[in-house]
């Protein structure tokens, strides 16, 4: 089934796109995380102009964030004062990440950064997911009792000025921590088409000591948010957002993303943080090779 | 004044006098029109050779298709190894480059017309001229050239076939061109050359439109024109999906 996408001037499969969209909805529905770490690069892979495929990318994530958020905010799962701080720092983040990008598009450097940013990032967050869960793991294996990890922020956390109480959170702290973590998703967003979900989780258990239960909620709440910004943002400035390529990956994460959480509920939560990691690891191992590889096209073709 | 007068006088009589052909082009498609399933089309360009009486040309003549897209100011990156990683090093900007050109010919180039003609009338792969701004130097213009129309080749934008050119009868002419579903929209020139022994004896152009038609015409209009609500439409229908699968799917 050939489809043409208007805005990235190609035909495409259309099947295999909305299939590529049903597989990060079902990481997306499974972990809690937007996907969007699978879907940028897959598009580029796949042929799709790397500007179109994270400006169309975050658009998706959008899609299979609303069905998660509605969820979580059901059983209470939301703190909606600690989202809106997280959303504010992300809609900032992506205002600099679009100027950022603009930057290392005049340099001719942005497909570079990109794929340092995913090595680097994807690279330390897989490291860190796989390391914790191997241990609870092991600890389950030799039958000691998991000891009760004990709740605390960061401590440089503590010293920021300004404190507020987030309730639901069960923090008393300065909202400039939430800030400054929203503000460096959403560059993250608009730079890697990615919702940050994974970036989001571990940062709100191990630096600002958020209580486990509002943890993804909350998470889904500001990426829906900022995902909604980037694809303004990137209406408005690169005018890259293929609203023919955003619906056929939605088609498919929309439904991927219910089927994962149905799935979710029967597998434990340490193995599938584990396949998590292991699939987060693939991916910054792929893009680590494409950077130090000799690649197939030494040039490029940019429009003035 | 007078010498230019016969001079003149003398080269309109040989203009006329020589007995040179003439060519009749037309295209299957003057118009391409890019829909939501387009996926690549095949142009037939074909013609008729006469001779100035209008019977058959009796000659043979090489017949030299050319099929050019709009042209573009580009910059071209090249990448090579720093510190371990592969990274844009250097570039070059070329002011004119043709977003697609075929050439299609009934023998190869090389044995039709020499380099300068070739040059001349932009026949070849060879022969494009893309304009590149002379701040660099010869060497790298080559390299960068080389790289350019390597890399367009493979994405099946330029092409030069040898062969594709067939003759029948001494007087209809025909070329399959094929255009992918990557090209630019825009107008595209197809000009046909008869050559006889190395001389570009006639050419003729005509032309083809390539434009978007349909809903893929109005996505790339409205995102191009009205960015906002393009961003709030696309905001939009992602938000409605979620919302309707997650309804969906709580009530199965």
């Amino acid at each position: 089934m050939d489809v043409y996408l208007p805005i990235a001037n190609l035909s495409v499969n259309g099947l295999v796109i909305v299939l590529l969209g049903g597989l990060t909805g079902l990481l997306s529905g499974m972990f809690g995380v937007g996907g969007g770490f699978l879907t940028t690069p897959l598009l580029i892979f796949y042929g799709v102009p790397p500007t179109v495929a994270a400006a169309s990318a975050a658009s998706q994530v959008t899609g299979a964030s609303v069905s998660g958020v509605f969820a979580h905010s059901r059983r209470g799962g939301v703190d909606y004062q600690m989202g809106g701080v997280l959303v504010a720092g992300g809609i900032v983040g992506t205002g600099i990440g679009s100027l950022l990008f603009r930057l290392f598009s005049a340099l001719g450097q942005i497909d570079t950064v990109i794929n340092i940013l995913y090595v680097v990032l994807l690279g330390s967050i897989g490291t860190l997911m796989a390391r914790e869960s191997i241990q609870t793991l092991r600890a389950a294996r030799s039958g000691a009792a998991p000891s009760p990890r004990k709740r605390r922020h960061h401590p440089l956390v503590a010293h920021l000025p300004l404190r507020w109480r987030f309730y639901r959170s069960g923090l008393y702290i300065s909202p400039l921590a939430p800030l400054l973590l929203g503000l460096l998703t959403g560059i993250a967003t608009m730079l890697m088409g990615i919702g940050g979900g994974f970036m989001m989780v571990p940062a709100m258990l191990y630096i600002l000591g958020m209580s486990a239960n509002v943890v993804v909620g909350t998470s889904l709440f500001q990426i829906l948010f900022v995902t909604m910004a980037t694809t303004m943002m990137h209406a408005l400035t690169t005018k890259a957002v293929d609203l023919v390529l955003a619906v056929l990956l939605l088609i498919g994460s929309v439904s991927g993303a219910q089927i994962g959480a149905q799935l979710a509920q029967k597998a434990s939560p340490v193995r599938l943080r584990l396949l998590l990691a292991v699939i987060v690891l693939l991916v910054a191992a792929r893009m680590a090779l494409g950077l130090t590889y000799h690649p197939d096209e030494l040039f490029t073709v940019n429009p003035l | 004044m007078f010498v230019r007068f016969w001079l003149a006088l003398l080269a309109l009589l040989m203009l006329t006098g020589a007995r040179d052909p003439i060519l009749v082009p037309d295209v299957s498609q003057h118009d391409v029109e890019i829909r939501h399933d387009f996926n690549g089309t095949s142009l037939l360009l074909f013609g008729a050779i006469l001779s100035p009486d209008g019977t058959r040309a009796g000659q043979d003549y090489d017949i030299v298709v050319v099929l050019e897209g709009p042209a573009r100011p580009i910059v071209l990156r090249q990448k090579s190894r720093v510190a371990g990683v592969w990274i844009n090093a250097d570039s070059a900007i070329f002011r004119s480059v043709p977003s697609f050109y075929a050439v299609a010919s009934s023998r190869p180039l090389k044995d039709i017309v020499d380099e300068r003609t070739a040059d001349i009338y932009e026949l070849g792969l060879d022969a494009l001229q893309l304009s590149p701004s002379d701040s660099i130097d010869p060497a790298a213009q080559e390299r960068f050239s080389t790289g350019l129309v390597d890399l367009m080749k493979r994405g099946g934008l330029y092409s030069q076939n040898q062969h594709a050119v067939t003759v029948t009868g001494q007087v209809l002419y025909q070329a399959h061109i094929y255009l992918p579903s990557s090209v630019q929209t825009g107008s595209y020139t197809a000009e046909t050359f008869a050559i006889s022994h190395g001389r570009v004896v006639a050419s003729a152009i005509s032309r083809v439109e390539v434009r978007k038609l349909g809903l893929d015409l109005a996505i790339a209009d409205f995102a191009q024109h009205s960015a906002f609500l393009y961003g709030l439409l696309a905001v939009t229908i992602s938000v409605a999906m979620g919302w309707v699968a997650g309804r969906f799917f709580a009530l199965t």
